[in-house]
């Protein structure tokens, strides 16, 4: 069990960086380093942690970084993970750290080549649904009905499932989590670094910017997502599907809170009829539903 | 003790990866490439190679792969050609703005539309502002030679970029030569192991290629810049010492034949270099003073040789294998931009462009005599009678 007083006090992301205030990432960031410490290898494409970071000549990551082109994160990753192999190291663990354009848009090539080959890493995708760091336009992790710049009356398609794109290549890891709930997301850190080939964690990044929410209601705004079953937090260990804690106690329709508490309280759901409400919780518990055939078989 | 293989250069750039104890390759296959992949799989797998294969899943993540493996800190190679040159064109900028020492062998393909898989310098030639140096090969041995010059090049500290060692495909990519392989400790000897500029270690963390900002950009662009015009001696002091202890030396940035007291000089790359050798001599026979410079070093562009040339020569010939739409050729252009300062001096020579073997159409040393008379005939006028001329075009 992870408890929070075990945590390092050491800092890896450092103060003064220039991320949104209240931005899921940057909490996401710290956690991560928290997990791991310092013995990592960051990969990063371009995303908002592009600009998080700090520009030259500062740095707000105390681990070495190596930022490649907006697509490549998988591949960069794999010459990092066989050059360290030459090399004979084996205490660090290389992570690649994107977005959710970089990851099931634009880079789905190279991350799934890095899985196909089995790279030894752990690749973590921060969704905070549209591309950020352009100033929030659409991606195919976007949800229904969100507004984004090039979709200014709502996107009119549901999310793409990258979590079980990646579980049908075959990985021994693959899980969510949301920085709402850190011992679970430091917890399945962990549990990946552990794991040899390549680990695929899947977080849904609270964006106050994007989403038009107070930047203090981050943590609630990432709650909400999860006791709506907006998200669910599982992983997927040696094709075997589980849910955890909360997520593990809503598969039951009625113990799920309706999807409309969770986009009331975002700017970017603002213009939504009862009509696509409807289909946002339509869509929540057809994809409930077969998370359930997943748990049974 | 140094053998000889009778191999194509194909094979030849594998054996050369393999001599220079690359330790990363990534690849991916396209045709006239193949040959070079296909037989550094052989080595790895056959344990004859030390080096991790990882056999990506297109050109751009090879590129990408390899900046990854030299970034943490190992030798690393790559072979393309053509559409797969064209597709790893973002990261060819991000590789040199990394300033990261990468070799790749370039087995040069005309770019489609229209398809073709025969040989013209379009795909090099159109990568030629990512910072990389590009280097021209006339022959198998050239190509074994010039990859093994290529990472002492590169990784010297003045230098830090990375290279493409061209070499055109089918006529010699697949066209068996006979080829001296020095003995390995012998190259061991000549190219240490790599070291690395900088290099991802988490007991030094520091975040590389991040934001930067209109401040400091142009710094690093000029340091780019720098590195380029340091590579020049760097280029000619390797060829040197390759020469002295192997034997063969290639003639540095530029190689010349017979130009000691030629009045039109030639000017080409590649194959068409070592045919226009021929010509030359039969040129010579015939009494015209013609020498060639074949041009090996495309980039950095060796501006001072040509300079240095134009104190005897009275004429110019360039012949591409590539056109840059809307302009001309691009060695032509190259040579008029590098000898301007004569212009000012009001003693200018005569300089003119022929566009040849584009997309594969063969060109003989009979072709080169039948120019080199042409231009020969204009030196004598006075008068270039045609700027640019597409030799043997259909009607
Ligand atoms: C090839 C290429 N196309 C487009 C861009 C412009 N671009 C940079 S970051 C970005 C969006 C990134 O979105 P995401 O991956 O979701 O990360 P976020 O910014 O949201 O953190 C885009 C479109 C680019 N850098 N490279
Ligand atoms: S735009 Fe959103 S994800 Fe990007 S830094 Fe700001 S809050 Fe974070
Ligand atoms: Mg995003």
């Amino acid at each position: 069990m992870v408890t929070i007083k075990e945590l390092p006090k050491e800092e890896y992301l450092l103060k003064g960086n220039p991320a949104c205030a209240g931005c899921g990432s940057a909490i996401s960031l710290r956690l991560l380093f928290k997990a791991l410490g310092s013995r990592i290898i960051m990969i990063v494409p371009a995303c908002c942690t592009t600009v998080i970071q700090g520009p030259y000549p500062y740095a707000a990551f105390n681990v070495p970084m190596l930022n490649i082109v907006f697509e490549a994160t998988g591949a960069a990753a794999s010459g990092v993970v066989a050059a360290l192999k030459r090399r004979g190291i084996k205490d660090v663990t290389v992570i690649g750290w994107a977005g959710d354009g970089g990851t099931v848009d634009i880079g789905l090539q190279a991350l799934s080549g890095a899985a196909e080959r089995g790279t030894d890493f752990i690749y973590i995708c921060y969704d905070n649904e549209a591309y950020g760091n352009t100033g929030m336009q659409r991606s195919g992790a976007t949800p229904f009905g969100a507004w984004t710049t090039t979709t200014p009356t709502g996107k009119r398609e549901h999310k793409k499932n990258m979590p079980l794109i990646m579980a049908a290549h075959g990985i021994p890891y693959v899980a969510t989590a949301i920085p709402s709930y850190p011992l679970d997301f430091i917890r399945k850190l962990r549990k990946a670094k552990e794991i040899k080939g390549t680990k695929y964690i899947h977080i849904l990044s609270p964006c106050p910017v994007g989403w038009r929410f107070p930047h203090n209601k981050t943590i609630e705004i990432g709650r909400l997502a999860v006791q709506t079953g907006m998200w669910a937090l599982f992983e997927i260990e040696n094709g075997k599907f589980k849910l955890n804690p909360p997520s593990s106690g809503l598969l039951n329709k009625e113990k799920r809170k309706p999807v409309r508490e969770y986009l009331k309280l975002q700017g970017r759901f603002r213009h939504l009829t009862d009509q696509d409400i409807m289909e946002i919780q339509r869509w929540v518990d057809e994809t409930w539903e077969n998370y359930k055939k997943m748990i049974s078989c | 003790m140094a053998k000889v293989i009778i191999d194509t250069a194909n094979h030849i750039a594998a054996y050369a990866a393999k001599a220079a104890r690359v330790q990363v390759v990534a690849a991916y296959p396209i045709t006239p490439q193949t040959t070079v992949v296909e037989k550094i799989a052989e080595f790895v797998e056959s344990g004859e190679m030390d080096a991790d294969y990882i056999r990506v899943e297109s050109e751009h993540s090879a590129m990408a792969a390899c900046v990854g493996a030299e970034a943490a800190g190992v030798r690393a190679f790559t072979a393309t050609s053509a559409h797969g040159l064209a597709l790893m064109h973002e990261v060819l900028h991000w590789a040199a703005g990394s300033r990261l020492p990468i070799v790749m062998a370039v087995i040069n393909r005309a770019m489609g539309a229209p398809w073709s898989i025969w040989p013209d310098y379009s795909d090099s030639l159109s990568q030629r502002d990512t910072g990389w140096l590009q280097f021209y090969c006339a022959d198998n041995q050239e190509v074994f030679d010039t990859i093994i010059q290529a990472y002492k090049i590169c990784e010297d500290k003045r230098v830090l970029l990375p290279a493409m060692v061209c070499s055109e495909g089918f006529i010699l990519s697949h066209t068996a030569m006979p080829v001296k392989i020095p003995d390995q400790e012998e190259i061991d000897d000549f190219l240490p192991p790599y070291e690395p500029g900088w290099v991802l270690d988490v007991d030094n963390p520091f975040s590389h290629a991040p934001l930067v900002s209109p401040e400091w950009y142009m710094e690093f662009r000029y340091m780019i810049q720098q590195a380029m015009e340091n590579s020049k001696k760097i280029i000619e002091e390797v060829d040197k010492e390759y020469g002295e202890r192997f034997g063969f030396r290639h003639g540095g940035l530029v190689d010349r034949y017979r130009c000691e007291d030629a009045e039109l000089v030639l000017v080409t790359m590649g194959t068409m270099g070592a045919e226009a050798k021929i010509s030359v001599d039969n040129l010579r026979q015939e009494g015209y003073k013609v020498g060639l410079a074949r041009v090996r070093a495309f980039r950095p562009f060796p501006k001072e040789v040509f300079r240095e040339l134009a104190e005897t020569a009275r004429m110019f010939t360039a012949i591409d294998r590539h056109v840059s739409f809307g302009f001309e050729g691009f060695l032509f252009s190259e040579i008029k931009a590098s000898l301007y300062p004569r212009q000012i001096t009001g003693d200018p020579p005569l300089i003119s462009g022929f566009l040849a073997g584009i997309g594969g159409r063969d060109v003989t040393f009979r072709d080169i005599e039948k120019i080199a008379k042409k231009s020969w005939n204009w030196m004598e006028k006075g008068k270039i009678e045609k700027e640019i001329v597409w030799w043997k075009l259909r009607d």
